[in-house]
């Protein structure tokens, strides 16, 4: 742990180097790094655009439309948000699911973490394992993929708009949808939508295979490299099922430290407060999530699919599983803590994604009528699930006139906050000499910060609006060098 | 069957200005135009390619926070854009994208109105507002002749 390089005695005297924003992550970005005044780097701030403003918004609204309004939080993960504000609004009307609208809220689940999967891998973290970091930006880039690897760009599609079809013939429309609402669903998958589904699901599960042994290959043609690139250790938390499973949608938080060692298992979330603290840091908007019992300095973790991996005691389907377990062995496990294998792990998930939507579609509780239930009325309710990023907890309280009067959500991108600015970190201590800004650089900071598929709220989207700088400040606050990023993202002075 | 117009408004309804798109796309469906194909999502994708494919004619729909109000209607070619950033694909490259995994695209034009506010919670603005009727209106006009020849007559110059 290095929590105690996050503070410095004089912070007046380090130099700041600014990269704004970071490219090919979701929304935009921020990077400040602090210097000593031997021009190390000291610290890293990665500055986000998060959700408080959105907290706000919902407040005075009926609870019933939360699960809609959250889904434009983000466009990227819109289904994360409706699933887990309507797991937490399950709470508040008391509802236990009907085996029929669990099911089908698991196959939402798993058709938006074979989509995001797809995209992340195949359009923002395959151009960088495919040509290597420093090659030229004008390749690296899935139009250059699909120039140089047809195929794999025509699976990347492929992949990703089965999982939209899936979210589409679940939450009855392709954005915006209204499938989970408090208590369950309100549409079942009718035979004909099934059958649709089924078609393709071998083709699918094939391409998630061969997608695990593209990044397998590439990762273990360099393993010291993308063993060593950005490393660190951490503790890792994630959701586990009851038996110790991988569980995407439902189970008890486990948390482990960096030796592997259990801090707590089988937690009842809606309890979370009491095993996670958010810290709030002067120069971020963003809070920074801790584990209490190991404090504020030792007690930060990754979520995400490379802590899901790690920390389930199995997956289960069986081709997964498999490859987890050669995951788990590859060096003695010395990739289970490397930033980059985070991909190899997202791919795993995305084939154990494509074996239980198989299952799921050859069972005929996703035809059930019952779909609804209700109990007794609460006033508060947590919901949480294994988003594609990572933990995702939303919490509501209401009042009697059942308007909402208090939200929290701490999304993945916020628990992995101090893990990405520990990242960006080492990544910085290899490749900034301290003098000047180089693409080099840029480069491989965006490639640290993109294996952990951040998302940064900037759901909003228009014409022209794609501005990039980075500067290199003094501690006078003199502009020693400059580095800007165009919309072509090419670098220049 | 695959109608051969499509309409492809896109933004975020709970960001102000950035609601044009879906907007504009709300009135259109209200005219039940048998031969148009609607679609709407927050951003574009790579996979949204897949949608272009059998079209005659493809009309994309954003905010802008730079053109000449009300708005700007513009052909597009497929440009290879390496940007790239996930949230922000550009429909030049959605339809490079298309070519390189499809081959030819279809004729494709952007309808870009001018926004001036985006943040989370904000209503359309006062602006906003004028520049929709403005861009519903060629929209209509868009819609009831629709052939590539015919659209090139509304293309405006370029700022």
């Amino acid at each position: 742990m290095t929590f105690e390089l996050e503070t410095a005695a004089h912070p007046e005297n380090l130099k700041r180097v600014v990269i704004e924003p970071v490219t090919r992550v979701e929304g935009h970005g921020k990077v400040t790094l602090l210097l000593d005044e031997d021009n190390r780097v000291h610290q890293a701030r990665f500055h986000i655009v998060e959700f408080r403003g959105f907290e706000k918004f919902i407040q005075g609204r009926p609870y019933w439309e939360v699960p809609v309004l959250v889904q434009r939080l983000c466009g990227i993960c819109p289904v994360s948000h409706n699933l887990a504000a309507s797991k937490a609004l399950d709470m508040i009307v008391g509802a236990t699911l009907t085996p029929g609208a669990e099911k089908l809220r698991r196959l939402m689940h798993l058709g938006q973490i074979l989509q995001s999967h797809a995209l992340h891998f195949f359009y923002l973290a395959s151009p960088d394992l495919l040509f290597g970091f420093d090659s030229d930006v004008a390749k690296r880039n899935i139009v250059g993929v699909a120039a140089a690897y047809p195929e794999i760009a025509k699976q990347g599609v492929a992949l990703r708009k089965y999982g939209q079809e899936i979210i589409r013939l679940t939450a009855g429309k392709r954005v915006h949808g209204t499938g989970a609402i408090p208590g369950g669903m309100n549409k079942n998958l009718s035979l004909e939508e099934r059958d649709y589904l089924r078609k393709d699901i071998e083709q699918i599960i094939a391409w998630s295979q061969a997608a695990v042994e593209l990044v397998k290959k590439v990762y273990t043609g360099r393993p010291d490299f993308h063993n060593g690139f950005g490393f660190y250790r951490s503790s890792f938390m994630s959701l586990v099922r009851g038996d110790g499973a991988l569980d995407l949608y439902h189970g008890g938080l486990r948390a482990r430290d960096e030796h592997g060692q259990t801090i707590f298992d089988h937690v009842d979330y809606s309890h979370y407060w009491d095993y996670i603290h958010e810290e709030v840091k002067p120069w971020s908007y963003m809070k920074f999530p801790f584990i209490r019992s190991r404090g504020r300095e030792e007690g930060w973790y990754r979520v995400g699919p490379l802590a899901r991996v790690n920390n389930c005691d199995f997956i289960p389907t069986p081709l997964a599983d498999a490859e987890r377990k050669i995951f788990k062995a590859f060096g003695g496990g010395s990739a289970t803590q490397a930033t980059l294998a985070y991909h190899w792990a997202r791919m795993i998930e995305m084939l154990h994604a494509a074996e239980a939507i198989q299952e799921l579609l050859f069972d005929d509780d996703l035809q059930s009528d019952d779909l609804v239930s209700s109990g007794e009325r609460a006033l508060r309710g947590v919901g949480v699930i294994e988003a594609p990023r990572g933990t995702l907890i939303h919490h509501y309280r209401i009042n009697e006139d059942e308007q909402i009067v208090r939200a929290n959500l701490i999304v993945s991108t916020t628990h992995n906050n101090h893990a990405m600015n520990e990242a960006i970190r080492q990544v910085a201590l290899q490749y900034l000499d301290g003098k000047e800004m180089n693409e080099g650089l840029l480069n491989h900071i965006e490639v640290a910060i993109r294996a952990f598929d951040p998302c940064l709220s900037c759901a909003t989207h228009a014409v022209g609006k794609m501005p990039l700088e980075v500067e290199l400040v003094d501690a006078e606050g003199a502009v020693i060098d400059r580095l800007s990023k165009n919309s072509d993202g090419r670098c220049g002075v | 069957m695959t109608a051969p117009l499509l309409v492809f408004g896109y933004g975020n309804p709970s960001r102000g200005d950035d609601a044009l798109g879906p907007l504009l796309l709300e009135r259109l469906a209200a005219l039940n135009l048998p031969h148009v194909e609607l679609l709407t999502d927050f951003q574009l994708q790579v996979e949204h390619a897949v949608d272009l494919q059998d079209r005659e004619l493809v009309l994309f729909i954003d905010a802008s926070v730079s053109c000449a109000p009300p708005y700007a209607f513009s052909r597009l070619a497929a440009n290879k854009d390496t940007s790239f950033t996930s949230h922000a694909m550009s429909p030049a490259a959605v339809l490079h994208a298309f070519r390189e995994l499809y081959g030819e695209p279809p004729s494709t034009y952007l309808l870009a109105v001018l926004g001036e506010r985006f943040e989370l919670g904000e209503a359309l603005s006062e602006a906003a507002t004028d520049n929709l009727e403005a861009a519903f209106r060629l929209l209509e006009n868009l819609c009831a002749d629709h052939g590539h020849q015919a659209w090139d007559r509304f293309i405006m110059p370029q700022r």
